[in-house]
């Protein structure tokens, strides 16, 4: 009885070791083709995210050791008039440019899928500017919007309409800014094209079975089917726009406009980079670095909490 | 099993990022250069890596000549294109910094403070490099606590640049815009400007703020920062009715957004430049403005003047480059030979003869050299050679401003005050503060940081 016990008993061991040993075998195996990526991330992410927060508790100017001064740089950041004037700018410009980049995006996207042949040169079109240097575009910027001579006020005024100075009056700077940015669109078109285009087309010829109509189509089957799509496009921008720098800088901070700041588009960032280059304070940004990434961080919780209501997944469908 | 691996990954980790923090966290401040034996005879050998010079023209080609001659067993290498901060940290923090660093001389304060660069009194002494020649204002705006921590080169100084088509329609001449008058500015701008408040087709005067605030305080009698680079001088009564001035040449044409759109919108380079195109009545400007507008439109209805102070004498706002060597520098008795050499006054005559040849070549007349050095100066002024009117009265005023010139002087804290004083001037040209206010905050700001720097300095940090 004991022996036969026994003699079942031992084919399950041996099924088990073997499984465990094919476990092994297939955990150093993933790891050793994914150790370039391990290795990338450990230097180029893990380690500059650490050595980042330990010296936003430092005073450090680069060039000499860091000194631990505690909590003193965050307590600081409380004190500087600048933080609430650049994060202001910062939210303000996010909050004009990520809708209207979507909604332009959209538009375009939809346009785009009912061109036909034609599509594929059009996305081509739309696409090559994405190409483009960000510092190239801030100089652009500084061409295309300029209020005198501008190409922009230019066509405005064919139309007789009085454009601002887009590049110098403060309550234009950041409008400006937005409108540049929609020259980079490209990308989000391709993303919500390949959306679009994946809606299956029953879904459509039943909507117009049951008699709806262009626009019941469009929020009842369209919208729905590309949410995740639209979601991921609105993520990524509000971290691009809160993230924003280098078109801004190269227009108001870089080289040859290094005597004149404008505080209408002093963003988060910019502010960051001259604490870190241009005064050496490397601990207070970094110090600054890690509240963009708690605000960050907050503002896609907080979408990721609304889109468990707006965002339709297939897979997760409870039917 | 599963987890044990995983444990000897995160173990891995951790320990590699350990390594990399105790491995990192050096930093290089402080070295000095007591090891280096500057002698002008000596044989020196192995290489100099230099930042931000790029040597591109007739005037940096010759003294490089002569640079490399002096020391024929030393490989030279430039990393091309002016000097970035950001590049330069980064390579003092890996421990691997160049061995002789091209800087704007308001940058070397901030880098002296910090340790970045070393004294160079040894490399002066050892060489031989006759700093007594150098423009006073020059060598102030590279010492720091009485220490020398560049060796100055070249010179930017301003003059008072004018179309003297608008001033004579205007019943004007070229003393009522070179700031001797204040009032009197002020009426030729509001005469010569076109335009109807928000479009502008003629800029009267451009008073050039942000960047020359400390130009027109100096003109008014006020320093923007004691002479030991200790104390800001923002909120100074002087230095608020300057701005309120400056700020109102603006004001009375529309708004610093109308003029600074127009301005921007120039062909400044080309042959359709403001002062050809007749859309600027005057400014003051740098003196290698000059060679351009020779250059681009010889024709053009031109005046110049220096830019006077109150009292009616000449005042320029010099800035200009220097050599500096960064700490940890492995070859700083080359890196003095360098910078003695390409400041000398030999290299400044094989400078001076390229560019006239050059300039001879072309037809066109050969304006001078500011170079840092008043011996070289005299020496190269006696080259020139005549364009005509207006432009010999243009070479006669920027030798007569480089005889008058003034910097801020080295401060520990220069990107901050300067950060502080732009701020201020652009928030009253945006109407989002008053002039006393704006200053009163800039002088709290510049303040602290000039206290915070001093600190760290006397600290021994």
């Amino acid at each position: 009885m004991v022996a036969a016990a026994a003699s079942a008993v031992a084919p399950d061991a041996s099924r088990e070791r073997s499984r465990r040993r094919a476990r092994r075998r297939y955990v150093r195996s993933a790891l050793l083709f994914l150790s370039p990526w391990i290795v990338g991330f450990l230097v180029f992410t893990a380690w500059p995210l650490i050595y980042s927060a330990y010296l936003s508790f430092t005073d450090y100017d680069v060039i000499n050791d860091p000194e631990f001064v505690g909590t003193a740089n965050y307590t600081r950041l409380f004190e500087d008039p600048k933080i609430a004037l650049a994060l202001g700018n910062t939210v303000i410009f996010t909050l004009l440019q990520v809708p209207l980049y979507v909604l332009v995006s959209l538009a375009l996207a939809l346009l785009l899928d009912r061109a036909g042949r034609s599509a594929g040169f059009f996305r081509t079109v739309f696409f090559l500017p994405k190409m483009t240097p960000p510092v190239a575009v801030g100089v652009l910027f500084l061409l295309l919007f300029n209020g005198q001579s501008g190409l922009i006020n230019t066509v405005l005024g064919w139309f007789g309409i009085d454009g601002p100075a887009w590049t110098t009056d403060p309550a234009w700077v950041k409008p400006g800014l937005v409108l540049m940015s929609l020259w980079t669109v490209g990308a989000s078109i391709i993303i919500l094209l390949a959306a679009l285009q994946s809606v299956p087309i029953e879904l459509y010829e039943s909507a117009r079975i049951d008699g709806a109509g262009f626009w019941r189509q469009s929020l009842s089957v369209t919208l729905p089917m590309i949410s995740p799509a639209l979601f991921f496009i609105v993520v990524v921008n509000t971290i691009g726009g809160l993230q924003t720098f280098d078109e801004a800088y190269t227009a108001f901070f870089g080289s040859g406009n290094t005597t004149y700041s404008n505080d209408a588009a002093l963003f988060y960032v910019i502010y960051l980079f001259q604490q870190a280059f241009e005064f050496l304070n490397m601990g207070y940004a970094s110090a600054m670095a890690w509240v963009l990434f708690a605000v960050i961080m907050a503002i896609t919780a907080v979408q990721l909490a609304v889109s468990r209501k707006l965002v339709y997944y297939e897979a997760e469908d409870p039917r | 099993m599963h987890g044990r691996v995983e444990r000897r990954v995160v173990a891995l980790t951790l320990s590699a990022l350990a390594l990399t923090t105790a491995g990192c966290a050096v930093g290089t401040g402080g070295t000095d250069d007591s090891d280096a034996q500057y002698d002008p005879t000596a044989d020196l050998s192995g290489e100099l890596s230099v930042m931000g010079f790029s040597g591109v023209d007739e005037v940096a080609t010759a003294r490089m000549e002569l640079a490399e001659e002096a020391m024929p067993e030393v490989s030279v290498t430039l990393a091309e294109g002016d000097l970035d901060l950001q590049q330069l940290l980064s390579a003092v923090a890996t421990g691997e910094p160049p061995d002789l660093v091209y800087a704007n001389r308001d940058q070397i304060g901030s880098l002296a403070a910090r340790g970045a660069v070393i004294p160079l009194a040894g490399c002066i002494e050892g060489e031989g490099i006759p700093t007594e020649d150098f423009v006073e204002p020059a060598l102030a705006q590279v010492t720091l606590g009485g220490e020398v921590y560049g060796i100055p080169e070249f010179n930017a100084v301003q003059l008072t640049m004018a179309n003297a088509d608008l001033l004579g329609a205007a019943g004007l001449t070229i003393d009522d815009v070179n700031g001797s008058d204040w009032e009197a500015m002020s009426a030729a701008s509001e005469a010569m400007t076109v335009g109807d408040g928000g479009s502008l087709s003629v800029i009267g005067v451009d008073s050039k703020l942000p960047e020359f605030l400390p130009l027109w305080a100096k003109a008014n009698g006020v320093e923007l920062i004691s002479e030991d680079g200790r104390t800001a001088n923002l909120d100074d009564p002087g230095v608020v009715e300057a701005l309120e001035w400056a700020v109102s040449i603006y004001d009375d044409q529309g708004g610093f957004s109308a003029v600074k759109a127009y301005r921007d919108s120039a062909d400044f380079f080309g042959e359709g430049n403001q002062f050809a195109a007749g859309l600027l009545g005057a400014m003051p400007m740098e003196q290698w403005y000059v060679n351009v507008l020779n250059d681009v439109s010889p024709d053009a209805p031109l005046a110049f003047d220096t830019v006077r102070d109150r009292s009616g004498a000449p005042v320029a706002y010099a800035s200009g480059s220097a050599w500096a060597i960064p700490s940890g520098s492995d070859n700083a008795e080359a890196a003095c030979r360098f910078a003695r050499v390409m400041t000398s006054l030999d290299a400044w005559q094989a400078a001076a003869e390229a560019r006239l040849a050059a300039r001879e070549a072309d037809g066109k007349p050969f304006t001078g050299i500011l170079t840092g050095n008043t011996e070289a100066d005299a020496m190269i002024q006696g080259m020139t050679t005549s364009g005509g009117e207006p432009w010999d009265t243009a070479v006669a005023a920027m030798y007569e401003a480089n005889d008058n010139t003034f910097s801020l002087p080295a401060n520990p804290a220069d990107a901050e005050f300067k950060a502080a004083m732009f701020d201020a001037v652009n928030a009253v040209l945006n109407g989002q503060s008053d002039p006393e206010t704006a200053l009163a905050q800039a002088q709290q700001a510049a303040q602290e940081a000039l206290d915070a720097g001093w600190a760290d300095i006397e600290s021994g940090e």
